[in-house]
Parts: structure tokens; C-alpha cells; sequence
């Protein structure tokens, strides 16, 4: 473990431990999935704040300036004004609270937000984590108004501004935990949360081999190289098997008989029976430079 | 543990496909189940299905366990992390109910919030209070101060060159249209800037502290500029009936913003994650209170203080929503206090 903490690692999966003391390995949601989540957020807001203030500007229009058309006026202007609010506050975080602990954007990108202990996700961490947003956001942006308004005068201030407050934008990227400001400070994080269905059984119980292989070709790959002919046997992409197929044969030192797919299938069942054969006897081979 | 798990002459080949076997019908009802808690809740499951839930979930997190030491089929082994993941967030992860939520915030957690903040509260009120006496005694010194103090949008034409009369005006034009946009508009600046001033927190809490110093010279300023003009409790009356919830909702927003910067400054002897942590929840909830302190504020204001012009009322309206507020805060949760946490 030495070694792990000279190096953090790189990739971002996460152990996570269930009570039942299962590691679950989250992985967590990267930097451009977030960034897009938050522009697929961001566009839909400015949308359904164009539309209803178009759709509040028509309304208003076609009332006259008697007594009953300023009520309603008035009553427009209220609900715009709270509206806004709550689009600009409560958009994030009112998805959030949901069951699904995410917002629209998050769930195009397959992303939900999780406390990073594992217990359930509070009212008060998702608040907290939202409200940071001012300073991520509102803030950057608002030097950058700032600094259109201004013109030159002050553009060595607005410059230094703006860089403090890129702090808080870029932050997720300074830490390998991938957080936000409001996610340290709610106890969040953000995983990904992808929804495969069962794939299929690539041996299955009615398989028949048509081939056998000897103990040397079967000796020549580990468990890495075993998952690589699983994924590219699962894609199904032919330039990919007839490559494959004929390093194997190659290396394995084996006549073509012309059926690449089958060849393959046949080799990943012998493959993975052998590379079980010896789990069960406390042998696991990793990869090929493994003995 | 090699025996064939199935009756059939010819034995499966490798692991997964016995796994499979055994256990698929499990994993696809889990899978099922949780689907259905996604998309709808966990009122849509029938009786039985919430039975089978525990006993399921157990048994795929036991698939999983197993799959990943004797099975090299990797498809198995993501399928079935990612169905432990799904369930082991709609157990262990589920929300309270909304409408039980809204009753503990109201019932503990927003008064408890708010109660231990009392330190940073009362540095705020002090802060606030002593700002505008700064304020006060600069203007009264050199009224020129007022100008670099108060910009000149917000003054509106109340400076120290206003007549009495235009002051005075100032105080007591009765409107009688647009009070609710008036109120609405407020309740939203304001609650913005109580956001905000939390959000700024993250920073050491400089900026929380000056925007609070700010917030009372501008209150000291307005108060000055009246004073000299023989309105001071006129303008106090002015400024009490919505001021008091204002200015105490924007000083607990102020607290909880030095709250997450004095937590991450100084965690003391939690990690400094734990404290940030520890600190941002308490402060959360404050916050999400002063938006509805900031809505009660934004009606006091908007339509009350527009629609009542008598001083007395104006006091008195403000002194006892504040004693409401400060009953509600700290005497309110020493009854629940055992219950409460």
C-alpha cells in the first residue's frame, strides 16, 4: 500500500463499502461529464426562462391599462420575479432531493450526486452544495459583467478578481476526488451511475467446442488478455476478431480454418476454463508478463 | 464447490455460466424491483416485493463478492456491480419524505442550526451594529462620507442636501400599487444576498465579513442622514418593521458563511473534510431559514410598511416579530433539546 500513497491513482474508482462489507467501486463522474451536466442544466434554464418571459410579456400585452389588467400585471411580475428565484436556487436543488439524485443534465450524463459516507442524501448537503454555486459561478461571471461595464480603467483588478474566482470554477480539477467547492463542503461527491442490463452468456451451458487447444496456447494469455477477447468478442466488430483471431493463431502457432468468430469463442471458453482451473487452486494469472 | 449446480450430463464450462444459472432469476427480479423504485417510489412495490427486497439485495451483493474471486467474465462482474450499486442506493440512500422533512426543519433543525451559530450571529449583529455607528459618526463629522458610502442608485434622492419635507416624503408616501412586485422583488435581492454571503464563507470568510461591515454602513449612513435632519425615530420606526427580520436573517446568513470559513481555517481537531463538512450542513440549513425570514422581510416591507404610517405601529410590529424570531430560535429548542439531535 506504500506505494499507492507515493502515487495517487489515477483512475477514478473509488472502494466503497456497503455495512455488509462489500467493496461496491464507484466510479465517480469525470470533469467533462460534469461540465456537460452542468451546460445541459444550463441551457435548459436560459430556455425556460426565455419562453416564460416571452410567454409573461405576451400575456401582459393583451390585457389594457385598466384597474383588472394592472392586477394582473402585478400578479405576472410577482410570479416572474419568484419564479426566477427558484429557477436560479432551486433548479438543482430540488432534483436533486429526488430519488434519483439528479438533475436533468446529470442524468443525460449518467451521473447522481452521493454522500461520500454512504448514508442518505440530506436536505441540508444538497442546499449546501448548491449555494456554492454563487461563488462558482455567479461570481466569475459577475467580474466578467464587471468588467464589460467598466471598460479599461480597471482591468488589472477585474484580471485579478477573475482569477481568484476561477479558483472555485476549476476547483474540481485541483483535487482527484473530482470536487466541487459545494461538494466539500456538503460531504458529496458525484459517481457515475450506469444502468447495463445483463449481458450475454458468451460460453452458455448448451456450448459444444469444436476445437481443442494444447497446453501452450492456453498458457499464453492471463486474465487481462482474456477480458480484452471478452469485450471484443461482446462488440462484435469484424476488422477487430480477424485481428485478433490471427494474432492468436500466430503466437498459439495454429492452422486458420477460416472461422475467425469461431475460433475466438472457442478459445475464450478454453481460455477462461483454464485461467479458472487455476483460481481454484489459488493461481491467478493477471496478465501475460505474469508466470 | 466444483459440483455441478445443474442436473444437466454435460457440466457448464466455466464459472459464470453455473453462476448464472443459479442466480440469474435473482439478479433480474432485484433489477427489476429497483427500476421500479427509480422511476416511481417505494410505494409502488406490492407487499411481497418489499418482503423479497432485503433477501435479494443480500444475495446479489453475495454474487458480486463471489463473481469477483472465481469468475473472470467481466460483463458478469460490471452487471452485477452496478445492480449493487442501484440497490444499495435506494436502501440505504433513500430520501425521508418530503413532508417529513419539512416538519423536522421547521421542528429541530432549522432552530437548532441557527442556536449553534449563536457566536458568529451575535459577532455579525455587533459587527452590523457597530459599522453603523461608524457610519453615523463619520457623516455627522463630514457629510461628504455619505457619498462614498452609499451609491448613488440606492440613495434615491436621500442625501444629506434633501429638505426635511423630501425626507420626510420619503417616509410616508403611501403607495398603493405594486406592493406585491415591491415585496416579491425585495424577498428575492435580499435572499440572493444571503446566499451569497453564505457561498462567500468558502473564503476564509473575508469577504462574508466585509459584505456584513458593508451592509451596516449603509444602515448607519441612511440613519444619519435623517438624524441630522430631526427623523431619527421616525426613520428607526421606518427601519424596524421589516430591519429587525432583515438584519437578522442577513446576520445569521453572515454567521453561516464564518461558520464553513472559520471550519476550513480552523478545523480544530477534526480533518479539515470533516469539519468543512460538519460546518456546511449546520450552516446549510440556517441559510435555507433566512430565505423564508427574508420572505417574511420582504412582506413587512413591501406591503406593510407602505399601507402603515404610524411610527408606534411601524415599532411596535417590528419589536414583536423579533422577539418571535429570537423565542423561536433559542427558547424553542430547549424544550426538544433531548429529543432534538
Amino acid at each position: 500500500m506504500a506505494t499507492r500513497a507515493n502515487k495517487p491513482p489515477r483512475s477514478l474508482k473509488r472502494s466503497f463499502i456497503t455495512p455488509e462489507g462489500v467493496d461496491l467501486q464507484l466510479e465517480l463522474g469525470s470533469a467533462g461529464s460534469r461540465a456537460g451536466a452542468f451546460m445541459i442544466d444550463f441551457i435548459i434554464m436560459t430556455v425556460i426562462l426565455v419562453v416564460v418571459t416571452i410567454g409573461a410579456f405576451y400575456l401582459g400585452s393583451t390585457v389594457g391599462f385598466d384597474k383588472s389588467g394592472n392586477a394582473v400585471l402585478q400578479f405576472l411580475a410577482v410570479l416572474w420575479l419568484i419564479g426566477f428565484f427558484i429557477l436560479r436556487n432551486g433548479w438543482f436543488s430540488l432534483f436533486e432531493i429526488g430519488s434519483r439524485g439528479a438533475t436533468p443534465g446529470k442524468r443525460l450524463m449518467g451521473l447522481r450526486v452521493v454522500a461520500r459516507d454512504g448514508a442518505r442524501l440530506t436536505g441540508a448537503a444538497v442546499i449546501a452544495r448548491n449555494a456554492m454555486r454563487e461563488i462558482e459561478i455567479f461570481l466569475p461571471l459577475s467580474f466578467l459583467g464587471a468588467q464589460a461595464a467598466e471598460g479599461t480603467a480597471d482591468t488589472f483588478l477585474v484580471l485579478f478578481a477573475l482569477l481568484w474566482s476561477g479558483i472555485f470554477l476549476f476547483f474540481p480539477l485541483f483535487n482527484r476526488d473530482r470536487l466541487r467547492v459545494g461538494d466539500l463542503v456538503a460531504g458529496t461527491w458525484v459517481v457515475h451511475s450506469a444502468r447495463g442490463g445483463l449481458s450475454a452468456d458468451l460460453v452458455g451451458a448448451a456450448y459444444q467446442p469444436r476445437r481443442t487447444f494444447p497446453a501452450a496456447a492456453l498458457n499464453l494469455y492471463g486474465v487481462y488478455e482474456l477480458q480484452t477477447l471478452e469485450e471484443v468478442l461482446r462488440n462484435e466488430n469484424p476488422d477487430a476478431i480477424v485481428t485478433v483471431a490471427h494474432t492468436i493463431r500466430a503466437k498459439a502457432d495454429l492452422p486458420d480454418d477460416g472461422d475467425d468468430y469461431g475460433f475466438l469463442s472457442d478459445y475464450y471458453a478454453a481460455l477462461c476454463a483454464h485461467l479458472e482451473a487455476g483460481l481454484m487452486v489459488g493461481r491467478r494469472r493477471d496478465s501475460k508478463f505474469a508466470d | 464447490m466444483n459440483a455441478p449446480l445443474v442436473g444437466s450430463s454435460e457440466a457448464p464450462r466455466v464459472n459464470a455460466t453455473r453462476f448464472r444459472q443459479a442466480h440469474e432469476a435473482d439478479w433480474l427480479q432485484l433489477e427489476h424491483i429497483v427500476g421500479r423504485m427509480e422511476k416511481r417510489s417505494i410505494r409502488s412495490l406490492s407487499d411481497d416485493e418489499l418482503l423479497a427486497l432485503p433477501a435479494l439485495y443480500r444475495t446479489t451483493l453475495s454474487s458480486l463478492s463471489v463473481a469477483r474471486d472465481t469468475s473472470l467474465d467481466r460483463g458478469l462482474v460490471t452487471y452485477l456491480e452496478q445492480l449493487c450499486t442501484r440497490a444499495y442506493f435506494q436502501i440505504y440512500g433513500v430520501q425521508t419524505p418530503a413532508g417529513r422533512q419539512i416538519t423536522r426543519f421547521f421542528a429541530h433543525s432549522w432552530p437548532n442550526a441557527v442556536r449553534s451559530l449563536w457566536r458568529e450571529t451575535l459577532f455579525c449583529v455587533v459587527l452590523t451594529f457597530g459599522a453603523a455607528l461608524l457610519a453615523y459618526l463619520l457623516i455627522r463629522s463630514d457629510p461628504s462620507w455619505y457619498y462614498s458610502i452609499i451609491p448613488e442608485g440606492l440613495a434615491g434622492g436621500r442625501d444629506p442636501a434633501s429638505t426635511p419635507d423630501a425626507l420626510r416624503e420619503t417616509l410616508y408616501a403611501k403607495q398603493k400599487d405594486w406592493l406585491g412586485v415591491f415585496a416579491a422583488f425585495l424577498f428575492t435581492h435580499n435572499s440572493q444576498i444571503a446566499i451569497f454571503s453564505f457561498a462567500l464563507g468558502f473564503a476564509f470568510a473575508v469577504p462574508t465579513v466585509l459584505l456584513i461591515l458593508y451592509n451596516g454602513l449603509m444602515l448607519g449612513a441612511f440613519f444619519s442622514v435623517f438624524a441630522a435632519k430631526g427623523l431619527g425615530p421616525n426613520v428607526a420606526a421606518w427601519l424596524a418593521i421589516h430591519g429587525t427580520t432583515e438584519i437578522f436573517a442577513i446576520c445569521i446568513s453572515g454567521a453561516a458563511g464564518i461558520r464553513i470559513g472559520m471550519a476550513i481555517a480552523f478545523p480544530g481537531r477534526e480533518s479539515r473534510m470533516d469539519a468543512a463538512v460538519h460546518a456546511g450542513r449546520t450552516a446549510a440549513t440556517a441559510m435555507a431559514g433566512t430565505v423564508i425570514m427574508l420572505a417574511v422581510a420582504g412582506l413587512l416591507e413591501g406591503v406593510g410598511r407602505q399601507t402603515i404610517l404610524n411610527d408606534g405601529f411601524r415599532l411596535l410590529i417590528g419589536v414583536a416579530v423579533l422577539i418571535g424570531w429570537l423565542a423561536y430560535f433559542y427558547a424553542w429548542p430547549l424544550r426538544s433539546a433531548g429529543r432534538g439531535n
